[in-house]
């Protein structure tokens, strides 16, 4: 199939086709993006897309940007630094959930705190994909792994909730299913000043799905559509087990993003320097 | 100096140390309190917002260290401070500005003791911890002041050198080392060399990590219109992952080629009286110092010592030390630690040579009663 020309402006041909499996979902995720970032016209050269290590954060290496792919979990600190020293660059945060939840979960509540203006994409297939299907903070209690054969005894995070106590300001749910959602959160994220995270479902059929009983891609997807629904913050209602909220969930206009404040306060020691003298 | 344009002033070690980070154009600082360190990072603290650089104190010293490579990555000079216990989380990410290149200085005020040991105390442990703390071949420079004068003096060579080779460069201070006060002489702008990195305007076919003759390669700041990919895989010249055996052999060695091509720039060492000495001192940092007065006291005498300090301690300066063992048959090696830089000296010199280690782990100095002591029974 050829590839759109907008897609195409976003992706470094020459190392494609790239290592994930077939039937994947990391595929769906990373036109997502691509067509959040074309649709608002971000301009490369002023992207930074920064990764950490799986399956997930190989996107870093495809995106025709300025790209950073780190050390396991530690994308958002590096970011960090990249955003503090050249607040004008366009940061974009790509993560795995045991990336960004396990390793990196300290990371995240303290990211997520400073609220800078960063975008985390954080992609949750439930499981460690890249060393081949273990057990990760994201796996469901009870479901299976390569490394809880006999089910999972621990529970899964609850991480918008996490971040948002931890004081977050975007915070939304999508999945590979929901294609046309999941490009208006990614816009939102991407717009919104301040910390933004965006949490992807996407199927890993390979490992996830294998060992828990849905063959390929389309059984996942299907599992997606079942059991997400929509948050509505008007109407909140009780979740049956099994199902998650997709959409929107949180967003906060009032706290100030922590650049502009560090430019404030550059602005303030000058001054008091200044009378000193 | 009757021509210099700077001033003297007394300072803390700590506090030279972060008066040098400026001095030299460092504008991002990211750490996290530990002692005897914190000093450097409540300075930068109060400097870096009045002088338009950035200061933060992360949520530990792997984002500490993972901080300042992305700053770094952008073009902008960037430090931490921290010790031992904080040194120890650094390694992952240590091996990562490596890799990637990354120019960044990392200062560890060495206290005594592993784990969390005698927070207090001074020590010289770390000296193997920083050139083979992170796995694999890597490389890295490490800096020993002795003095509140080098910790000014030689944070700026840290910071030239990392921004010559893109290697990360410890600074390995002791904890007494950065809380010494002392005349430092802090020179005026332009009165010190200042390197900065390398920024070619074109590169050839998208080629970022292309090494020139001298081994380093020279990948554009994010930013900048190039679009370069980083990556601690193993990588090709342009700086996507290889797993072709060839190619990931020349990245390894083209990687480390760095240090052996630079012998020269990278060789720093003050030595006395060596030329026809019988015995040696070899030591480091703070108990250099003593040493040095030993060995005038030990001239007196009509003892034939003489004494050798590397400041840039990796690499170590072998060259000089095989040249002296040709004439010298006793080497002393004191030190705050149970012989390490002894066993870098015996493999130098080689294992017909005599190397004798003075070695003292109880967080306090080498004194030069004991110093002397213990040498006496050495030469007896
Ligand atoms: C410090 C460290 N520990 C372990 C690993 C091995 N490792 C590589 S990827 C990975 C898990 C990735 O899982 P996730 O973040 O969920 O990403 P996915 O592959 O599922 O997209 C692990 C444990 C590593 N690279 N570094
Ligand atoms: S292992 Fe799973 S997450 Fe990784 S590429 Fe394959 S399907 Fe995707
Ligand atoms: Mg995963």
């Amino acid at each position: 199939m050829a590839i759109e020309p907008f897609v195409k402006k976003y992706l470094r041909q020459r190392v494609l086709p790239t290592i994930w499996c077939g039937g994947c979902g990391l595929g769906t995720a990373m036109r997502v993006i691509i067509q959040a970032l074309d649709d608002l016209k971000i301009d490369q050269d002023n992207l930074v897309v920064v990764s950490g290590i799986g399956c997930s954060s190989r996107m870093a290496g495809y995106l025709d940007a300025n790209t950073v792919h780190t050390t396991h979990g530690r994308a958002l600190p590096v970011a960090t630094g990249i955003k503090l020293a050249h607040p004008e660059l366009e940061v974009v945060v790509i993560m795995g959930d045991g990336d960004g939840s396990a390793i990196g979960g300290n990371h995240l509540i303290h990211a997520s705190r400073r609220n800078i203006n960063l975008n985390v994409f954080l992609l949750n297939n439930g499981n460690y994909g890249m060393t081949s299907g273990q057990v990760s903070p994201m796996t469901p209690h009870a479901w299976y792994a390569s490394t809880c054969p006999f089910g999972n005894l621990e529970h899964a995070f609850h991480l918008c909730d996490m971040v948002k106590s931890a004081g977050a300001t975007y915070i939304a749910r999508t999945t590979t299913f929901h294609y046309m959602q999941a490009v208006r959160l990614a816009k939102e994220a991407l717009e919104h000043k301040g910390f933004s995270f965006l949490e992807v479902y996407f199927q890993c059929p390979t490992y996830f799905g294998r060992f828990n009983d849905m063959k390929d891609a389309p059984t996942m997807l299907q599992w997606f559509k079942k059991n997400a629904v929509r948050y509505n913050p008007e109407k909140p209602r009780e979740l049956e087990k099994g199902q998650f909220y997709v959409g929107k969930l949180w967003e906060d206009n009032t706290k100030d993003e922590y650049a502009d404040l560090y430019r404030k306060l550059c602005k303030r020691a000058k001054e008091m320097m200044q009378a000193a003298k | 100096m009757s021509d210099a344009k700077g001033k003297t002033v007394l300072l803390q070690g700590n506090e030279a140390c972060a008066m040098g980070a400026i001095f030299a154009g460092c504008r991002f600082f990211g750490g996290y309190p530990i002692t005897p360190s914190t000093e450097i990072a409540e300075h930068l603290a109060r400097k870096l917002p009045t002088v338009g650089g950035v200061f933060m104190q992360m949520e530990d010293e792997i984002a500490s260290i993972a901080s300042i490579i992305g700053a770094s990555l952008t073009g902008i000079k960037s430090m931490t401070a921290t010790s031992g216990p904080g040194f120890s989380l650094m390694q992952e990410n240590l091996g990562l500005a490596a890799v990637l290149e990354a120019p960044v200085v990392i200062v560890n005020l060495m206290r005594s003791g592993a784990s969390t040991g005698h927070p207090t105390g001074t020590g010289q442990g770390d000296l193997m911890q920083s050139r083979w703390g992170t796995h694999s071949d890597h490389p890295v420079v490490a800096l020993a002041p002795a003095t509140a004068q080098e910790m000014f003096d030689l944070t700026v060579k840290a910071f030239n050198i990392a921004e010559k080779l893109r290697v990360p460069v410890v600074l390995l201070p002791e904890a007494v080392v950065g809380h010494i006060r002392e005349a430092v002489y802090i020179p005026a702008e332009g009165e010190m060399e200042v390197i900065n990195r390398e920024r070619p305007s074109s590169y050839d076919n998208l080629l970022f990590f292309k090494r020139d003759k001298s081994g380093v390669s020279h990948p554009p700041d994010l930013g900048t219109g190039f679009r370069p990919h980083f990556t601690g895989l193993t990588h090709d010249e342009s700086g996507f992952f290889t797993a072709v055996a060839d190619e990931v052999n020349a990245f390894t060695v083209g990687l480390n080629s760095k240090i052996d091509l630079h012998r020269e720039f990278l060789t720093d060492y003050c030595e006395e009286t060596v030329e026809d000495a019988d015995i040696l001192l070899v030591s480091f940092g703070i108990t250099a110092r003593a040493c040095a007065y030993i060995v005038r006291a030990l001239r007196k005498k009509g003892v034939k010592a003489g004494y050798f300090r590397p400041r840039i301690v990796w690499p170590f300066p072998e060259e000089r030390l095989r040249q002296i063992a040709q004439h010298t048959h006793t080497f002393i090696v004191p030190e705050l630690n149970l012989g390490q830089m002894r066993y870098a000296v015996q493999r130098i010199v080689g294992p017909e040579k005599r190397v004798v280690g003075i070695n003292r782990v109880d967080g306090a100095m080498l004194t030069l009663d004991r110093l002397m002591e213990e040498i006496k029974e050495a030469l007896a």
